[in-house]
């Protein structure tokens, strides 16, 4: 039985959310050409990169002349570490907030004032649209920190005045407990991590379903529908999926109501595009392909065409739930080869750069990724050899353990090294398969 | 003086205990005594041989391989009889890492193949308190 009542949704700002198509578009170009001319004025990569392109601010005079525009990637986003993307002045700088870096280069982004400000906003529309108010509690089990993680959906919650709970990830036992002595109304963190959490309630004897808890968003890693049936019936919620990447703002940039039909994007904020990840050529629309954001009222740093790499396809029709903004379908997978793990972003090459450097490895290894209950678990194996060899099971037990620290410090998560026989992994004949994953999200 | 033990990594997969035999098998290499340590994940086998040298060689090609310094002791073939080995090394602050049994048509003594911390001081304690240490050419490189 669902704790879920689909009568305490609401639209935080029916003003946006709720726009006709004609007049969003008008605000988008005026604000796209602001920040166009914002940006080429403070920020001079995107001077040098316009200019490149042979392209002025003045020239945007439709929102399809954002076309004329060149993209930015996560390549020059880690070349203009740290700081050189800001468009604001340093003295409105109020946070900072950094992914891990995939070379040892983290991308680094400065939050103004006014920007999180936009991020609460967004998030608050997401807990709305799950049904929170002023008198909720919500907990937020994604990570604290560096990472946007659990952040926005505290400023969110916040700005709607509801109680916010910065949880951060772990300490299940806390977590349960907070849970259901608070109790909680809502909770918002991994989808793997809320499974988690009802298994052990289950595993102590605890009815999940006897936790006052209604709903919550959950994202910052692929999952399915499958999952979502599971996670709802389990805790009698309303679970719905939260999308966004710090480079752009954070989890909130989309968020799906209860009709959970794609994520509506926070269209006066975010503008979206398709693209084909290999002619790069804006795709009509419906069409599945990569999507790309720009910011239109972000001060701190600013994003002009920033390709994510994610795939997914948009939906402009008007949604049941009242809401005019164009709503993304589920990630459906990468233009590239990353990995989310643990709701942790990781590229392969960070793995293979920490095994390269091991002068006791041979260069064959292969990364597992798997789900073999409810958590996703990366597995390294690597190869022993002549030199490496000790006849001490203590020895090959610390082998492993030194290889996993260091993954663990280039990566930020745990994985598990296991070690194989001298010449058993498979070499690399053009493109061996490095990356095996397992897991099902079809 | 200690003999000479090949160990070998395997992995815990189907047929490769056999493979490691097959392989000394197929150059006529005797097993005289065989041991091994498991983790859930991989093995270690460890061996005494007729011929380490080529041994290693051979498996060499397919396996990883290392030769480690043992020691090999006669003990009495009844109640105690290890125990007073152990005895000595324990009081001597010697740590012992793993200790197999020896298979071999002897007369009432059993063999035992010993892994210490101090392999040197083993051997110098054993010799000394009058335990028969195994010295075979044999097993040597």
């Amino acid at each position: 039985m669902s704790k879920f009542n689909e009568e305490d949704v609401y639209i935080f700002n029916p003003e946006r959310e709720c726009m006709s198509r004609e007049d969003l578009k008008e605000l988008q170009l005026k604000r796209l050409q602001k920040v166009v001319k914002y940006a080429y004025e403070n920020v001079p990569f995107y001077q040098n990169s316009f200019d490149k392109a042979g392209v002025k601010p003045e020239d945007i005079k439709s929102l399809e002349d954002i076309q004329l525009l060149p993209f930015i990637t996560k390549d020059d986003l880690r070349n203009t570490y740290p700081f050189d993307l800001q468009a604001a002045p340093k003295e409105d700088w109020v946070e900072v907030h950094s992914t891990s870096g995939t070379t040892g280069i983290p991308t680094v982004v400065a939050y103004t004032q006014n920007d999180l400000d936009i991020w609460a906003e967004c998030t608050a529309r997401g807990l709305a649209s799950v049904g929170v108010h002023k008198n909720d509690i919500v907990n937020v089990a994604y990570g604290f920190g560096l990472f946007t993680g659990g952040h926005g959906a505290q400023y969110g919650a916040q700005k709607i005045g509801a109680l916010a709970v910065p949880m951060s990830s772990g300490n299940t036992q806390r977590q349960m407990n907070f849970l259901k002595d608070f109790p909680a109304d809502f909770l918002c963190c991994t989808p793997s991590y809320a499974l988690y959490l009802a298994e052990s309630f289950e595993k102590e004897g605890i009815d999940p379903q006897s936790v006052p808890l209604k709903g919550g968003l959950y994202g910052a890693e692929m999952w399915t529908e499958e999952i979502r049936a599971k996670l709802e019936n389990k805790f009698g919620i309303s679970a719905q999926n939260i999308y966004g990447l710090t480079e752009v703002i954070g989890p909130g940039v989309s968020t799906e109501c209860h009709i959970k039909d794609g994520m509506h994007i926070a269209e006066d904020h975010f503008y979206p595009e398709i693209i084909d990840p290999n002619t790069l050529e804006v795709l009509p629309e419906g069409s599945e392909g990569e999507i790309v954001f720009t910011s239109l009222t972000k001060t701190g740093m600013p994003v002009i065409r920033y390709r994510t790499k994610d795939i997914t396809s948009l939906k402009y029709d008007k949604c049941d739930c009242g809401r005019t903004t164009v709503r993304m379908s589920r990630i459906t997978g990468r233009s590239d080869d990353m990995l989310k793990v643990k709701g942790v972003i990781v590229f392969p090459k960070q793995i293979e750069e920490v095994i390269m450097k091991m002068d006791e490895l041979s260069p064959a290894y292969q990364i597992i990724v798997s789900r073999p209950g409810i958590l996703d678990m990366i597995e390294v194996q690597v190869e022993i050899d002549q030199a490496t060899f000790k006849d001490s099971i203590i020895d090959l037990e610390g082998f492993k353990h030194k290889i996993a620290k260091k993954i663990k410090e280039a990566i930020g998560i745990g994985v598990k090294v296991t070690l194989a026989e001298p010449y058993s992994l498979p070499r690399s004949e053009g493109k061996a398969v490095r990356v095996i994953d397992k897991r099902d999200f079809s | 003086m200690s003999i000479k033990q090949l160990s070998v990594f395997l992995e815990n997969k189907k047929g490769r205990l056999w493979k490691a035999l097959n392989t000394l098998k197929s150059e006529n290499i005797d097993i005289r005594a065989l041991s091994i340590a498991d983790t859930s994940e991989f093995g270690i086998l460890r061996m005494i041989v007729s011929d380490p040298k080529k041994a290693k060689e051979l498996l060499e090609k397919e396996f990883a391989v290392s030769i480690a310094d043992v020691l090999a002791i006669e003990v009495e073939d009844q109640p105690g009889g290890l125990e007073a080995a152990l005895g000595l090394l324990n009081e001597n602050d010697v740590n012992v890492e793993y200790v197999y049994a020896f298979v071999e048509k002897k007369t009432s003594k059993a063999l035992v193949v010993l892994r210490t911390d101090d392999n040197e001081k083993s051997l110098k304690l054993l010799k000394d308190n009058a335990f028969s240490v195994v010295e075979d050419e044999a097993y040597t490189i």
